[in-house]
């Protein structure tokens, strides 16, 4: 086994330092294969853009626009709904995460998957039965009509523009990663194409992108997985004994523990890799963090919405289930996907490509179809490439939606016409015009934020959501006393109080830091260039292979510092004013759901709203049998 | 059947067997829901504050901590299973009960 690694490990250090240093140039697809990857683009996008030409004749009212029309069934819905959820967040940042922190990557994915125990339980069936196309339909269905509108469909815009800008930032930087066409070119292009399949489509066209695009993922991720584990027989103790075990990792993990390092064995530098702690480091932190994932998807306002395109509960009941199946199933893989990348193209080199890891399942893909120069690993690449892409406007497209149906049926319809749209085709007409104002200005944002620090918008949208939305969902569904001025403060404590901790956390830039962290690097680089000049001086060729890969990742981090030094030239502050993070936790959730939770409670108690009680007894009766909408089936 | 059904929400929601529903429903969930809550956080807080037990290795390098990071996702089905499978035999026949029997009571 050690021996297979071994022969294994030569040729591949010895690709990876050229393609690293060409990746940065261009794309990691390199200049020869362009033709092949386009052509697989040009696949996906035409069978897309065929679903959606076949949608738009289905699309006659607003209930086929937001919904459907209510006729999807809990099959295909449920891989809708891994298609919505699996963003390129998720599906590259945590192979990522896994391969460059190895055992932390990982609970990321169990936090991913455990949120849909809180949707299936609390809130699928019941905003199936409540709801009909936004997430304030359901709060208006007890509260005062147009200010829980107005509080629904502004946390859904809020959420939506947090996600969007993040999703359409990360997919621009992707593409361009990935196949090296301007940042700016890739941004327009994906929305576009989410604004062709979303206006003329709406929903179902939505829809059939996301189910494709799941299939595509998982058939990916599979054929990847088969290839990287087959050598071991399908064995995952064999597979990990290969991953500790390798020279590389327990180099990376020496390098993450730094003096604590000391006295460790290179077996017990591998093992660690297997162990919480090399990433999240801040005990709070990961239980906030956790708090904002199961929370928090059960208050995204574009997977809510895939609840109302289904015709009644149970239904909405299983797609959940596929949901869970499919989601599941998708990261117990990222485990191989991480692990696979880290032993086989190694932490080094996908942190030389991309510092937050996003590389790793395209350079596996590439590498186990034969490296850069084979025709197989470059149509992996393409493959994993086009995934990716279609990734970005899946997920872009059911976020567009939301955002759009917040707009035309909550603030245009429901406030504005109070309720009374003049025609039907005044409702599409809305939505439609809403799609597209979301969707220009979606790609403005993500032209605009070019090479802005989004990470932190990805936390914020789920902690938004659950500190805001999750409360006043959850206390409207199941509590009597809930009021109208309850969902008001939860909305304005939870959102406000997320929003108001990330900006004092340690998610912002602090150019203090970044200082102090950049001149660390550059104060080691000349020991660094040392300790591989004499490996190379060795003339081994295993040793002489791991010199080059990392002394490519070292010119990249050196290369980084001095960018991040001359980046933040003349400043003392984060953008808010502070030299240092105010808040400790990149995660606000810890503080800000209670808070939420808090605040709903109060306002409730201190503001009753007696017409919320007494339409309680019909809402309950109405979302535990459907009554009047969607009845259980009969089987 | 375009025009919509006079219902008395207030009689239905008094109903003994929507009560039974309710209560059974809620008291299914809730613990449910308890649980799961529960066991996904012995995660976080585990690879926090009890280090030592996650690394200790059970078979080659596979540790506590693997496994029981695996193991959530098995709870996780589980747990989905749980509840659609009650779902299914108890709350959807008993939610059939009722709405046959409104039907009914409303004169339809």
């Amino acid at each position: 086994m050690m021996h297979r690694s071994f022969a294994r490990r030569l040729p591949l250090a010895a690709l990876c330092a050229p393609l690293a240093a060409h990746a940065a140039e261009s794309g990691a697809v390199s200049a020869d294969h362009q033709l092949l990857t386009f052509s697989v683009f040009a696949c996906v996008i035409l069978v897309t853009m065929y679903v959606t030409y076949r949608a738009a004749h289905r699309v006659h009212s607003a209930s086929d626009f937001y919904t459907a029309g209510g006729g999807i069934s809990g099959f295909q819905n449920g891989w809708a709904i891994a298609g919505d959820y699996l963003s390129a967040a998720s599906f590259l940042g945590i192979a990522g995460l896994i391969s460059l922190y190895g055992y932390d990557g990982f609970m990321y994915s169990v936090g991913f998957l455990v949120a849909y125990v809180t949707v299936l339980l609390l809130i699928a069936e019941p905003c199936r039965n409540i709801g009909r196309y936004t997430l304030a339909d359901i709060l208006a269905f007890r509260h005062a009509p147009r200010v829980s509108r107005v509080v629904g469909a502004l946390s859904v815009l809020t959420v939506s523009t947090f996600y969007l800008t993040a999703q359409m930032v990360g997919g621009g930087l992707l593409v361009k990663t990935l196949i090296g066409i301007d940042y700016g070119v890739s941004v327009t292009v994906v929305g576009i194409l989410m604004l062709g399949y979303v206006t003329f489509g709406g929903m179902v066209a939505t829809t059939w992108v996301q189910i494709i695009k799941a299939i595509l993922l998982v058939v990916a991720s599979i054929l990847i997985v088969i290839l990287v584990w087959l050598p071991y027989g399908f064995s995952l103790p064999a597979f990990l004994a290969d991953v500790v075990a390798d020279a590389r990792i327990q180099a990376r993990v020496a390098g993450l523990l730094g003096d604590s390092a000391h006295g460790m064995s290179p077996a017990e530098l591998g093992q660690r890799f297997l162990e919480p702690g090399l990433y999240l480091k801040v005990p709070v932190d990961q239980i906030s963090l956790g708090m904002g994932l199961v929370f928090g998807t059960a208050g995204l306002p574009h997977i809510l919405m895939r609840f109302f395109t289904v015709p009644n509960a149970t239904e909405a009941r299983r797609s959940v289930v596929w949901a869970m199946a499919i989601i599941g199933g998708f990261y117990v893989i990222t485990l191989f996907l991480g692990f696979g990348a880290a032993h086989l193209v190694g932490p080094a080199a996908i942190a030389g490509v991309d510092a937050g890891g996003n590389m790793a399942a395209p350079l596996l893909a590439q590498y186990i179809g034969g490296g850069p120069d084979a025709l197989f690993g470059n149509l992996l690449l393409a493959f994993v490439a086009a995934v990716a892409f279609a990734t970005i406007v899946a997920v872009v497209a059911g976020l567009v939606l939301a955002a759009a149906s917040a707009m035309a049926h909550d603030l245009w319809i429901g406030v504005v016409r109070d309720g009374r749209p003049t025609s039907s085709a005044e409702q599409v007409r809305a939505a439609r015009l809403a799609t597209i104002l979301i969707g220009t200005l979606s790609i403005g944002i993500g032209i605009a934020a070019k090479g802005q620090n989004v990470a932190a918008l990805v936390a914020l949208a789920f902690a938004v959501a659950a500190s805001a939305n999750f409360p006043c969902i959850l206390l409207t569904l199941y509590w009597r006393r809930c009021s109208t001025a309850g969902i008001v403060a939860g909305m304005l404590v939870g959102t406000l109080s997320a929003v108001g901790l990330v900006l004092v956390s340690p998610n912002l830039t602090y150019p203090a830091q970044v200082r102090e962290g950049a001149h660390k690097v550059l104060d080691a680089e000349v020991s660094r260039r040392a300790t591989i000049a004499a490996a190379r001086a060795t003339g081994e060729t295993a040793a002489v292979a791991v010199a080059a890969s990392d002394e490519a990742a070292l010119d990249k981090a050196v290369k980084k510092a001095r960018e991040d030094v001359a980046k933040v030239e003349g400043q003392t502050t984060s953008f808010m004013g502070l030299e240092k993070p105010w808040f400790p936790f990149k995660n606000p959730g810890v503080v800000s759901i209670p808070l939420g939770f808090l605040a709903v409670l109060i306002g409730s108690l201190l503001w009753r709203d007696p017409r919320a009680e007494e339409r309680f007894a019909e809402m309950q009766v109405r979302q535990l049998t459907g009554l009047l909408h969607s009845p259980p089936q009969k089987e | 059947m375009p025009q919509t059904p006079s219902i008395d929400w207030a009689r239905v929601s008094a109903d003994p067997r929507f009560l039974a529903l309710a209560a059974r429903r809620t008291r299914f969930l809730w613990r449910l829901m308890g649980f799961s809550v529960a066991y996904y956080f012995l995660l976080p807080v585990g690879a926090a504050y009890a280090q030592h037990v996650f690394r200790i290795r059970l078979y080659g390098p596979i540790n506590v901590g693997l496994l029981f990071a695996l193991s959530q996702f098995v709870v996780a089905w589980f747990v989905a299973f749980l509840y659609t499978r009650a779902a299914s035999r108890d709350f959807d026949r008993l939610a059939r009960e009722i709405v046959d029997g409104c039907v009914a009571g409303s004169g339809g």
